[in-house]
């Protein structure tokens, strides 16, 4: 798998297709949007869809962590799916959770979904979390001020791509100079397309997609003007 | 002795004086079959009636009842009707009070479906009408209710309409599991079937008859139809499936008859041929559009005024449909059916056609207008097979596992029931004669904790097991959810055409998926209609009309049928057959000669597969016939067999007839291999565990097993936190309990239906050592229409999704902006909008004067007020 390094701040940020962001110059890992028991919350009212998300996102974390070596990291928000969630983990998963604090020091950023710490789980936990010239939130504020660079979850963005065999929709980081969404990382998370008012507002002067793919990223520009599309009969709004 | 003698003196015995005295008085003879009908009635035998349209077929079905209730009046329910169309049963409800009231018989007759207000519901609760009409979906509402012990015990009649529609579908599905819970609820209830001619009787015997067949009665058989073909004027087209090249000759038939209906294949074709003919229409005949998707409103108007007939003042001469018009109402004043584009199958034809029926003695018309020189080849096929009386019969599949888990939650909700009672109860049902008990603990498993390995949701169980053994549902919460996620028929998420604002006139519905694809000015077909995008606000989409511009026209899924595989062998046969190839018209005999010169022809039983160079590819041709969706997967599994030889494949199209595979490189000199029976293992294992197509039909098994919720009670807004989106539950199960009961459910409809691998096998089966390899040095004739399909239509390779993705990055980077993805490819159908213009811009027609305007239902063009906005129906109701 190929990371794909961005340049905002001043620092070099690594991309992973796998839909984390390495942070190499502060060993720090970012992940955004891990909904942890969204599946046993949908089964609370009725929709018994299958049990393991927990466990697939949390290995998929783990994978990542053992790649990158990061001594810090950082989950940008609504990790758990509900303020119950954390006391709903299955005893195996509460040791994956664990397990992960025993290999870095672990930062809880507190989203809409979790606006309380985890109970009885390790590590910290925060509104926001700063190094160096980044913030790390859950949702991305206006105004952000000057010198200043976020990352940020909560919109779960995906694009939308025509291509020659129609269209392909895929969850996606969103990027500009000085601040990035991340993609959901959790196995049961949807996601939102960028052309969407929520997302695209924040990058008024365009930006970039990046898509996850198997092996590496697929870079594509967002419109920067989407009140007056040029004329086209392709279903995205994304082109160069 | 004439079965009139017969009929008068059966009726003598069987039918009383008052309904002797009605017939009479309507000048009506009592027909054998509606005798025979009463006869086994009163034998107390269930029945399977098979009449053709105009046979007097639905009162024959009512005769037992209305003869029963006009003897010993009784209050309850007697006779419960049950038709697949919500519009059926209203309108029989009117139909038949007529008669009963003539006769002065005191029975009430009512109507139960989605559209029923609640105020009526709760009245036929506590006071059921002797004969209640209803649908699948709410019979299977009314037996989730805790009383329908009670509700159902005095029942004595049970009318099945248009039974040959609902078996073999999940409605079908459905329906017969209610079937057999009424069976135990009340024994005494007697079946009877209603059905168009079917290629095999026995199956819908034992639909109808559950454990013992149903007696068969068939009325005589209607006068043959008189089929002819019809050739656009000038030429008949190299491809194409619009048939728009027909208008102006449709446009005339039209003209010399009262009434016509103009079939079509597909909502975009009906929207195009509606187009087409009204821009020639100079004379502005009365010709009205009807298809699935159009507002409710709007599609009873056009009936309505079908009924009142050509020769009235508000009344039609002519309506473009869809099927949304192959069953239903018999609206009498039909005069000639025209099919434009391919017929499909024999049995399809036939319901088809059946519409122009007056009565069952009076021989139908109905022309066929082929759009490309297959179709003709289909069309004279099909002529062939109706006189030859071939009808097409699907093999019979088994009920969907999907469709028991509703309806085992549903049944819970009514009451406790035993394990094993259920399952001897379930399997009394036709389609589930055969369940395994394996499949059926695995259902129930399903439905009552999800049935994951480890059991991880035991405290979210819908059902638990009391001390003796009986399954009981949670609580009330559960069984109102699972009455609130009740039906089978899952439907793309759409969005509604609202003409103006968010209050305007409602047009109909187009898929979320092509209304993703507008953008504000782009110009639209619906609704006969060019219209103009606005904007998408929640479930709307809002346009305006007078649009400019090249239209788009909205495509819908699902909407093709293939052809079906005995139509298919005699197409193949009368190929074959030099004295059956006179039969065509001159262009085609033509067409066919200079293929023999080039190449050969395919034979009834072996495969030709033809190989030529062309602009430095090398393409295959498979001249298959198995239909497009057999095609599509075989395409998908050579595609990797060449891949793997080698030959670099670089795309591939699918028609009904025949795949076009384009290589890089030479294909291997082992043709015959690349067909070997094999492919149907591993490789299509693996495509069709990653293949879209199986997505799509997980989320249809998911919905209709409860698995995802259509409803949620009290649900708000936020339904992207309610909802998980089934493709990242498919994946999850897919990894973790690859052989869970919804995914076997999720292959077996797969293969039923939606790749064809039936069909697929019984090809690779029937041509080992008979693929006949032609090698060319450049295309042949019978290539020219396939070859002219590449490029309107792409199949995507479900593996090439990174490749796509790098090769549209790629060429953006190298356009430096210039240029934005791929447009010419995505654009929706452009073929079909260049078509229409090329097609219908006729020479001599006057151009910007005044324009027909095209019929719309809405009385001279002033919209009635209040007929804008009112929701659709249930799905379940639709056509």
């Amino acid at each position: 798998m190929n990371a794909a390094p961005l340049h905002v701040a001043g620092e070099r940020l690594m991309l992973d297709p796998a839909g984390v962001l390495f942070w190499p110059a502060a060993k720090l890992l970012v992940v955004a949007d891990l909904h942890l028991e969204k599946g046993s919350a949908a089964a609370g009212r009725g929709a018994l869809v299958p049990p393991w998300d927990t466990r697939i996102t949390l290995d998929r974390l783990l994978l990542r962590i053992q790649h990158w070596r990061p001594e810090i990291v950082v989950a940008l928000g609504d990790s758990f799916h509900d303020r119950r969630a954390a006391l709903r983990l299955t005893l195996s998963d509460g040791e994956r959770v664990r397990r992960l604090g025993s290999l870095a020091r672990l930062v809880w950023v507190l989203g809409n979904h979790d606006p309380t710490p985890p109970e009885g789980l390790p590590g910290e936990s925060a509104q926001e979390f700063a190094l160096g010239p980044l913030r790390f939130r859950h949702q991305a504020v206006d105004g952000l001020p000057a010198r200043q660079a976020e990352l940020c979850g909560h919109h779960h963005p995906k694009a939308r791509i025509a291509t020659r065999g129609g269209a392909i929709s895929r969850p996606c980081f969103v990027a500009d100079s000085r601040r990035i969404i991340l993609p959901a990382f959790g196995a049961y998370t949807g996601g939102l397309d960028v052309t969407s008012p929520p997302i695209a507002r924040l990058f008024p002067r365009g930006g970039r997609a990046f898509l996850l793919g198997a092996e590496r990223l697929f870079s594509f520009a967002l419109n920067g003007v989407p009140s007056s599309p040029p004329r086209s009969r392709t279903g995205a709004r994304l082109n160069c | 002795m004439g079965s009139a003698v017969y009929c008068e003196q059966s009726m003598n015995a069987s039918l009383p004086a008052p309904f002797v005295a009605w017939f009479a008085r309507r000048g009506w003879m009592p027909r054998a079959h509606q005798i025979a009908v009463l006869d086994a009635a009163s034998r107390n035998q269930d029945v399977l009636l098979i009449a053709p349209t105009g046979g007097g077929k639905t009162l024959a079905g009512f005769l037992p009842s209305l003869v029963e209730l006009g003897r010993q009046p009784a209050d309850g329910l007697h006779t419960l009707y049950v038709s697949p169309l919500k519009a059926l049963a209203t309108d029989i409800a009117r139909n038949l009070t007529a008669p009963v009231e003539e006769m002065g018989l005191a029975i009430a007759i009512e109507t139960r479906t989605g559209d029923t207000p609640a105020d009526r519901r709760a009245r036929q609760r506590e006071r059921p009408p002797q004969i209640l009409l209803t649908t699948p979906e709410s019979l299977a509402l009314l037996l989730s209710r805790r009383d329908a012990g009670s509700f159902f015990a005095g029942l004595r009649r049970i009318v099945i309409d248009e039974a040959h529609a609902l078996a073999g579908t999940k409605r079908g599905d459905q329906l017969a599991l209610c079937l057999a819970r009424l069976s135990q609820l009340a024994p005494a209830a007697r079946r009877i079937g209603l059905s168009a001619t079917v290629a095999d009787p026995d199956l819908l015997r034992r639909y109808v008859g559950l454990d013992t067949p149903a007696r068969l009665i068939e009325a005589e058989p209607g006068a043959a139809p008189r089929i002819g073909l019809m050739l656009p004027q000038e030429r008949v087209p190299w491809s194409g499936r619009m048939g728009l090249a027909g208008a102006s000759a449709i446009l005339d038939r039209i003209g010399q008859a009262g009434m016509t209906i103009v079939f079509v294949n597909t909502r975009a074709q009906a929207e195009l041929l509606f187009q087409a003919i009204w821009r020639i229409n100079e004379a502005t005949l009365p010709i009205a559009l009807h298809h699935g998707s159009l507002d409710i409103n709007q599609r009873r108007r056009v009936e309505a005024a079908m009924a009142r007939g050509g020769g009235t003042k508000d009344g039609l001469r002519a309506v473009i449909a869809t099927s949304s018009l192959d069953l239903g109402i018999d609206w009498g004043g039909i005069d000639q059916v025209i099919q434009v584009g391919a017929p499909k199958g024999v049995s399809r034809l036939l319901q088809r056609v059946g519409r122009a029926n007056h009565r069952m003695d009076e021989s139908s018309a109905a022309l066929l207008v082929p759009a490309n020189r297959f179709e003709v080849l289909e069309c004279e096929a099909a002529i062939q097979g109706v006189a030859a009386g071939e009808l097409d019969g699907d093999p019979p599949v088994p009920g969907g596992l999907d469709v028991l888990a509703q309806h085992l939650l549903l049944m819970a909700a009514s009451g406790p029931f035993g394990v094993e009672a259920m399952y001897d109860e379930v399997r009394l049902a036709q389609p589930y004669a055969e369940l395994s008990r394996r499949d059926y603990d695995d259902v129930l498993g399903f439905v009552e904790d999800g049935g994951y390995a480890l059991a991880a949701y035991d405290r979210y169980r819908k059902l638990f097991r009391d001390a003796e053994g009986l399954v009981h549902i949670r609580g009330e919460r559960v069984a109102r959810q699972a009455r609130m996620n009740a039906g089978t028929i899952v439907e793309a998420p759409v969005l509604k055409v609202r003409l103006g604002g968010p209050r305007g006139l409602v047009l109909g519905e187009i898929e979320e998926s092509f209304a993703n694809h507008l953008r504000e000015g782009d110009a639209f077909m619906f609704a006969g209609r060019k219209l103009r995008f606005l904007r998408l606000r929640e479930v709307n989409v809002e346009v305006s009309d007078g649009a400019s511009g090249d239209p788009l026209v909205p495509t819908w899924a699902g909407s093709k049928n293939p052809l079906t595989s005995g139509l298919a062998a005699r197409v193949r046969r009368m190929l074959h057959d030099p004295e059956a190839r006179l039969l065509y018209p001159e262009p085609v005999q033509e067409w066919l000669r200079l293929q023999l010169e080039h190449s050969v022809l395919p034979g009834p039983d072996d495969l030709l597969v033809e190989i030529f160079p062309r602009h430095g590819r090398m393409f295959l041709i498979a001249y298959c016939f198995e239909g497009r969706l057999a095609h599509q997967t075989l395409g998908m599994l050579l595609t990797r067999r060449l891949a793997r030889a080698g030959a670099q494949p670089l795309g591939f199209v699918a028609s009904d007839y025949a795949i076009a595979i384009w290589c890089a490189e030479a294909p291997p000199a082992d043709i015959g291999g690349l067909f070997a029976q094999e492919m149907l293992g591993d490789d299509l294992e693996a495509w069709m565990a990653e293949s879209s197509m199986l997505r799509r039909t997980f989320r249809n098994v998911a919905v209709v097993a409860g698995l995802i919720e259509r409803q949620h009670p009290g649900a708000n807004a936020s339904r992207r936190q309610v909802t998980v989106n089934t493709d990242l539950v498919y994946d999850v199960l897919r990894r973790h309990q690859p052989d869970h009961v919804l995914l076997r459910a999720t292959r077996q409809e797969a293969a039923g239906g939606l790749t064809d691998i039936g069909r697929l096998g019984d090809l690779l089966a029937r041509i080992v050592g008979r693929v006949r390899v032609m090698r060319l040095d450049r295309v042949s004739p019978l290539a020219v229409p396939v070859m002219l399909d590449i490029g309107r239509e792409h199949v995507r390779d479900e593996d090439a999704e990174d490749s796509l993705l790098a090769e549209t990055e790629a060429l953006i980077a190298e356009a430096t902006g210039a240029a934005e993805p791929s447009t010419e490819e995505m654009r929706i159908a452009p073929g079909h909008a260049q078509e229409l213009r090329r097609l219908t811009r006729q020479p001599g027609v006057r151009q910007g004067g005044r324009r027909p305007r095209p019929y719309r239902g809405e009385g001279g063009g002033r919209s009635p007020a209040g007929s804008a906005a009112r929701a659709p129906g249930r799905p379940g109701d639709r056509p």
